[in-house]
């Protein structure tokens, strides 16, 4: 059977003026079939949409401290309780402080931290946000991609305010950025595409497979500790470092940290070989996700 | 003025496969892992020949849509009716790009609005006009558009007072208006409607109606998904009948709508899930069969007015201590409820019932109900507080035809009469003294 385009010209219907100029305006085309295999990103619709990307970010932040008590102070409170943590046990106890040369070992592990958190957030959420989103999954069309994006967008906001902590610590400390801070915003980036990147990969599994919930605290906590966060990445032997570098939290974590509160040379090499690694990891993300989505409203 | 494009939908060949249980399960690692190991022992067993497309057509699986082709003109207004698994919401979902097609394509001319769903999207922590907004963007309108049309929804959700409460605060009346409204105020060339008229009260329900009739009336095109049959046969000009996932009739609405309820092939006077697993319910209570029975105890598709009619329904209880009533609700040709029974008078009205095997008949009286064709929507509910265990519409249909003989209760007259119902009742009719002005006059 094909489809016939028959032109209407025997039809003379009157319209109102506004239908007639929308009548002459051809309509947009779309074919809805199978699409077997390897789909292409069409980063334009992403586009298109991003109004409502915006809507889910900003819904899930004003969702998220809804009957707290705290409220947005817990924002401010776990990466200010994580440091205290880590400077009673791994500063003063552990004696890793004597190991971060002259910056006060709070401030060394707040610069670990505040990206650290907004990668683990935006790991946690995203993992799980095909599952969660699965009534409008299965309810209305929109990109995909824009729902593991969406958590990403609103751990920024507490991105944004353990950035005003960390800023209020280092002046306490009178602790002051060098010129390598004009390099922050691009490891900002860096942490939230290094988010995106696993998460893209672990919410398409995550709808297929539920198992991988049950892993994310173990490989967060996992995670955590092959960051340098708590201790300087100094410590792990030469000839190690390029497989340290290959998780991709040690460039982000390293050149944080470096952009903030300086300590010589920037660290090069981890930064080049995370950086790789998030790319690899986000282009094949991406092209993973987009390859799932189309069973996703099937099995969620 | 030439319009371009005619055609506002073309469905062709349309079919959609589905894993059974698919929908119900996801997989585990570990079970594709074992898969994945085991695959090239299998390859090897069955000659390199065995792979996923073949082990489908097994089966395990089935297919919702098959080989479906139809078009929608612009400015049609098309009602699509079938019985529960007929492949209406997979026919829906495809076209709202839900979820794809195994085969065949669809092309589309023109912007879509699909509303699977009223309220897809509100979060309850959220005011009514943070849901608005969001609900808007979700639909696919813009910003902008939302804000120029903000004010008319929410007059027309009649909310204004709580725009700034959480939602999860309105009534649900209230909540049901507000979705609807956003979703009312969007400016599709294509509007693809599910049965989200199946709620609200009556005033709302007939507004949503109208709103949707209007939306037809402006020469977009509607592709309306319903039970209500009555809904249907009042917004639709032409419908299609699905019947196991194909097309069974497609034209006008009166000829669809006679065929879907007068039973023919797609229609019975009793149904049996023989497959537990399949039965209509949930864990408490499964319904296994619904029969129509004349006074003879045969199953009739037809019945006489004049005689009594039995609707008998067997159903397994599969936990004790519940409560469960069986309930019936008669439709006509137009979709309007006759009436409801519910056995909340028997023996088990009130008392919980213990597991087992129950069957539950209620007996129409006969010269009771109007001629026509009668559907009839099962359900099993807990009464106090509300619970449906098993709803299944459109389960049983039977015709009531009514006779000429003169003894029925249209007497020998022959000519159409309306009603629901169709009783002969007590009359009393006497003739008064030649004399007497009243009645009246004669009493005093």
């Amino acid at each position: 059977m094909s489809i016939q385009l028959t032109p209407a010209a025997a039809v003379a219907e009157t319209h109102p003026p506004e239908s007639a100029t929308l009548s002459v305006r051809p309509l947009p085309r779309l074919r809805i079939q199978a699409t077997p295999g390897w789909k292409a990103l069409n980063l334009r619709e992403l586009w298109q949409f991003r109004e409502l990307l915006w809507f889910l970010a900003l819904r899930d932040i004003k969702v998220r401290y809804k009957q707290t008590l705290l409220g947005v102070a817990w924002a401010v409170l776990q990466p200010l309780m994580a440091m205290l943590l880590f400077s009673v046990f791994f500063g003063r106890l552990g004696g890793f402080d004597q190991k971060t040369a002259d910056v006060p070992y709070p401030v060394f592990v707040l610069c670990g931290l505040v990206p650290w958190q907004l990668f683990s957030y935006a790991l946690t959420q995203a993992s799980n946000s095909v599952v969660a989103e699965q009534r409008l999954l299965t309810k209305v069309y929109f990109p995909r991609l824009l729902i593991p994006i969406s958590p990403i967008l609103s751990g920024v906001v507490d991105f944004g305010i353990s950035m005003v902590l960390l800023a209020g610590l280092m002046a306490y400390y009178r602790v002051l950025p060098g010129g390598a801070v004009l390099a922050l915003p691009f490891f900002m980036l860096f942490a939230v595409l290094a988010a995106l990147a696993v998460g893209l990969w672990l919410s398409a599994v995550n709808a297929i497979y539920r198992d991988v919930r049950y892993t994310i605290p173990f490989l967060i906590q996992f995670w955590l500790f092959a960051t340098p966060i708590a201790y300087p990445s100094s410590i792990v032997p030469p000839r190690w470092q390029w497989v340290y570098g290959l998780n991709p939290m040690v460039g982000v974590v390293e050149g944080f940290r470096w952009s903030l509160i300086g300590g010589g040379q920037p660290p090069w090499p981890a930064v080049v070989a995370s950086f790789l690694v998030v790319l690899a990891l986000l282009v094949s993300g991406l092209y993973y996700f987009r390859r799932m989505e189309k069973t996703f409203a099937d099995v969620v | 003025m030439i319009e371009l494009a005619e055609i506002a939908i073309a469905v062709n060949r349309l079919g959609k496969q589905y894993r059974i249980g698919q929908r119900e399960r996801y997989k585990s690692l570990r079970e594709s892992i074992m898969r994945g190991l085991t695959v090239p022992v299998r390859r090897l067993r069955s000659g390199f020949g065995s792979s996923d497309g073949q082990r489908a057509n097994g089966k395990s699986t089935f297919w919702a849509l098959k080989d479906v082709s139809f078009e929608v003109k612009q400015g049609e207004v098309l009602g699509i009716i079938g019985r529960n698994g007929a492949g209406k919401s997979t026919l829906l979902k495809i076209l709202s790009r839900i979820t794809e097609p195994t085969e065949g394509f669809v092309d589309i001319y023109g912007r879509v609005g699909s509303l699977l769903e009223v309220g897809t999207g509100f979060h309850p922590e959220l005011t009514g006009r943070e849901n608005v907004f969001l609900n808007g963007a979700i639909l696919g309108m813009s910003q902008a558009e939302v804000r120029r049309k903000f004010d008319e929804i929410v007059a027309f959700a009649e909310v204004e007072q709580f725009l700034d409460t959480p939602v999860k605060h309105y009534s649900s009346g209230m909540y049901m208006r507000l979705a609807f409204a956003v979703a009312a105020h969007l400016e599709p060339d294509i509007l693809l409607v599910d049965e989200v008229l199946a709620v609200g009260d009556a005033t709302f329900q007939k507004k949503c109606l109208n709103k949707i009739e209007s939306v037809g009336s402006q020469g977009r095109t509607v592709f309306f998904v319903s039970h209500n049959m009555q809904a249907v046969t009042r917004l639709c000009s032409r419908a299609l009948l699905l019947h196991d996932g194909q097309v069974a009739v497609h034209g006008c609405t009166h000829e669809v709508a006679r065929t879907y309820l007068h039973g023919g092939a797609y229609g019975s006077a009793a149904r049996v899930w023989p497959d537990p697993e399949r039965r209509p319910g949930n864990h408490v209570v499964r319904l296994c069969a619904v029969r129509v029975r004349s006074d003879d105890h045969e199953v009739h598709a037809t019945v006489d007015i004049r005689r009594p009619v039995s609707i008998e329904m067997e159903f397994e209880v599969l936990r004790d201590g519940h409560v469960l009533v069986p309930n019936l609700h008669f439709y006509n040709d137009d979709g309007i409820c006759a009436f409801i029974v519910n056995a909340g008078h028997g023996q088990w009205g009130r008392r919980p019932r213990p597991r087992g095997r129950y069957r539950s008949t209620v007996r129409i009286p006969g010269n009771y109900l109007a001629e026509g064709t009668l559907s009839v929507n099962v359900g099993i509910s807990t009464l106090n507080p509300v619970i449906v265990h098993v709803l299944e519409p459109d389960a049983v249909a039977f015709e009531v035809v009514d006779s000429l003989d003169g003894n029925s209760a249209r007497g020998e007259y022959a000519g159409p009469m309306p009603g629901v119902v169709r009783p002969i009742l007590p009359w009393t009719d006497e003739r008064g003294s030649e004399r007497a002005e009243s009645f009246a006059e004669e009493l005093a």
